[in-house]
């Protein structure tokens, strides 16, 4: 098996709410373990509210933990992170039209990239792999797409040079935050098969941060679904998608739109229900308000992860029940 | 059934620097009473700007520049603002994309659902309390959120709640532009899920938009899918997703993944749409196009039926020349 390039350890984020008779603390990431291999593109899958936006924030260093540990790279990372680490973990943002400067040419927004973290390169050899890098995510002719304005680029055009900014500081793992989300559908795929194409010929790690789990299953090889802050289920991707285990992922799997197929779920009431907002949380299982399956055991202790089978575990009673 | 909406040769440009660009061309449609149709596309192909057009919305610089919207037999645009002020809310309503922006930030739900009520009807409050729990009712949100403020609910109970105050007076017409797209997966069904029990349990008719058809495909009855600001083809909805004829329907039933059918490799329609200020000679499509013929760059080709469903290709109908 290849080598751990991320290994996180009971990360928690929290954040205190409310006004000066009402504080609270909203944990919006609690006791969450993951890793990430070489070579992979894991994909961190849930709806607005579970803490997928914040464990990326978090990894890039735009916050820091209130708890818990991040191995990145065999070493561990610190309260504030060197220029070194955030070129080795770069992110792309889910806003394609607010992350790039628009007075600026398109070249300068990668060669900014290159002079900060490659800066043994000479400026011609820098000139050089802008272009190739500009290629490489499929923004063709390369030359000619850098001396453009960025207004002059379509929405997939910006995300592709997200992917090339993120190239050019030579990363071990790529923070992709809903890279696709803002862009029309006829356009996602060929912005994922970029991202394929980057672990397939590249070798580029990424974890992908989406709610979308049919574009998750085409390509990532792992998949980890939080809810409400927690890790409920994570695996493979076929596991998964074919065996899920937690009530949750199946609410999820039976909610994604899939013409292909013929309409699921629809029993029961229109008012499937929405993920909870966690301050100052008691013990118990998050999803158990919306859970059919819920029993008092649920409602009052703290769900353990249950070994589905070597690579997928789950964290609910009611599979350790079956198991 | 009866038709309520004609849509005939709708054209709408807008005023650019580069000059005028045709957002919407020849645009011509029947909706019946009690239908739902759905109108999906890339961003820019001007479905949109369509529905602005049939809802008298359009402001410079976009105008309606020839065609007719057929509303019960009236055309919409030949109305002055205040016969148009008169139909909306009570014969059409529009719910937009984002409630978020829609709704205003500084006043309760129950008081934008009683201004919609005082503009349109000589109601006294009673009523209007009593219809707007009523509605709020019917999108499954509690009569207590009358008196929350929209930041106080989550994004799919802002949109649900858009979709009460467009049903106030029952119209016969709801036109909804992207309203799920800011959404969730779960929170998305659960919408469109509702949409669907009250057409049923109501019968007005739905115009939907959006850019992302798997959203609509188990719940409209036709499907019109629109390229450069025209329809390159309109049918059944399972008629068109199981056989799509035009090469950039089938671009599209081809870009995006399943979740659980064979995984397999997709690609998705490489390049641009034309631009609409200069739009090339012939189809619109056919610099994208992956079974490019002579003829498309020729002249472009006509929305002709062909078989259960109408297409604008020469492929399909290879004497479509316009």
């Amino acid at each position: 098996m290849s080598k751990t390039i991320l290994k996180v350890t009971n990360l928690t984020r929290t954040f205190r709410v409310g006004g000066f008779r009402s504080r609270g603390t909203l944990h919006a990431i609690d006791n969450v373990s993951f890793e990430v291999r070489a070579g992979q593109i894991v994909a961190l899958v849930g709806e607005s509210g579970s803490g997928k936006s914040t464990i990326a924030r978090v990894l890039a260093g735009l916050y820091p933990p209130t708890s818990g540990t991040i191995e990145f790279e065999g070493a561990t990372l610190g309260k504030r992170m060197s220029r070194q680490v955030r070129g080795r973990m770069p992110m792309v943002f889910q806003d394609p039209f607010g992350s790039i400067n628009p007075v600026l040419r398109v070249g300068h927004a990668l060669q900014r990239s290159l002079k900060l973290h490659r800066s043994e390169l000479s400026k011609t050899e820098r000139e050089q792999l802008a272009v190739e890098l500009a290629n490489s995510v499929g923004l063709v002719p390369g030359e000619e797409v850098l001396a453009r304005f960025p207004h002059e680029l379509s929405g997939g055009q910006r995300q592709r040079l997200g992917f090339a900014q993120a190239l050019a500081s030579n990363p071990a793992l790529i923070l992709a935050d809903e890279p696709v989300s803002m862009l029309d559908v006829s356009i996602r795929i060929g912005l994922l098969n970029v991202m394929r194409k980057l672990r397939d010929e590249d070798g580029a790690s990424l974890l992908y941060i989406t709610h979308d789990l049919a574009s998750a299953r085409y390509v990532a090889d792992r998949m980890i679904v939080l809810y409400a802050g927690r890790i409920v289920e994570e695996g493979t991707t076929e596991e998964v998608i074919a065996a899920p285990q937690h009530p949750y992922t199946k609410l999820l799997m039976s909610t994604a739109p899939d013409p292909r197929l013929p309409l699921g779920g629809s029993e029961g009431s229109d008012d499937l229900g929405e993920p909870p907002k966690v301050i100052d949380p008691v013990a118990g299982c998050r999803f158990a308000p919306r859970c059919e399956l819920a029993t008092d055991e649920c409602r009052t202790k703290d769900p353990v992860k249950v070994e589905v089978s070597m690579t997928h575990h789950a964290a609910c009673f009611a599979v350790k029940w079956q198991a | 059934m009866s038709t309520i909406l004609q849509v005939r040769n709708l054209e709408v440009q807008y005023q650019t620097p580069a000059g005028p660009a045709q957002a919407v061309s020849g645009v011509s449609f029947d909706l019946a009473s009690g239908e739902f149709l759905a109108v999906v596309g890339e961003s820019g192909c001007g479905k949109s700007t369509m529905l602005f057009a049939i809802a008298q919305l359009l402001t410079y610089p976009a105008a309606q520049t020839g065609g007719q919207v057929l509303f019960d037999g009236v055309d919409l645009s030949s109305l002055d603002d205040e016969a148009l002020r008169l139909r909306r809310w009570r014969d059409i309503s529009v719910v937009m994309q984002s409630a978020m922006n829609a709704l205003n930030p500084t006043l309760t739900i129950g008081a934008q659902l009683a201004d919609t009520c005082r503009a349109h009807t000589d109601w006294d409050d009673k009523q209007i309390a009593e219809r707007s729990a009523e509605v709020l009712a019917m999108v499954s949100i509690d009569k207590v959120h009358l008196s929350s403020y929209p930041f106080q609910l989550s994004g799919g109970m802002r949109q649900r709640a858009m979709i009460a105050m467009a049903l106030l007076l029952e119209p016969k017409l709801i036109i909804m532009d992207e309203p799920t797209s800011a959404l969730d997966v779960v929170a998305q069904k659960s919408l469109m899920r509702q949409v669907e029990t009250l057409r049923q349990k109501l019968g007005f008719a739905v115009l939907f938009v959006t850019h992302d058809m798997s959203v609509v495909s188990h719940f409209s009855d036709r499907l019109a899918v629109m390229y450069a600001g025209e329809i390159v083809e309109i049918g059944a909805t399972r008629e068109v997703f199981d056989r799509p004829q035009h090469p950039y329907s089938v671009g599209l039933m081809e870009a995006f993944p399943s979740l659980l059918g064979a995984a397999k490799e997709l690609t998705g329609i490489p390049g641009n749409p034309p631009s609409l200020v200069n739009p090339p000679s012939g189809c619109l499509f056919a610099d994208r196009c992956p079974k490019v013929m002579d003829e498309c760059r020729k002249s472009a080709p006509e929305l002709l039926a062909n078989g259960p469903h109408s297409v604008r290709c020469y492929l399909v109908n290879p004497k479509a020349r316009g």
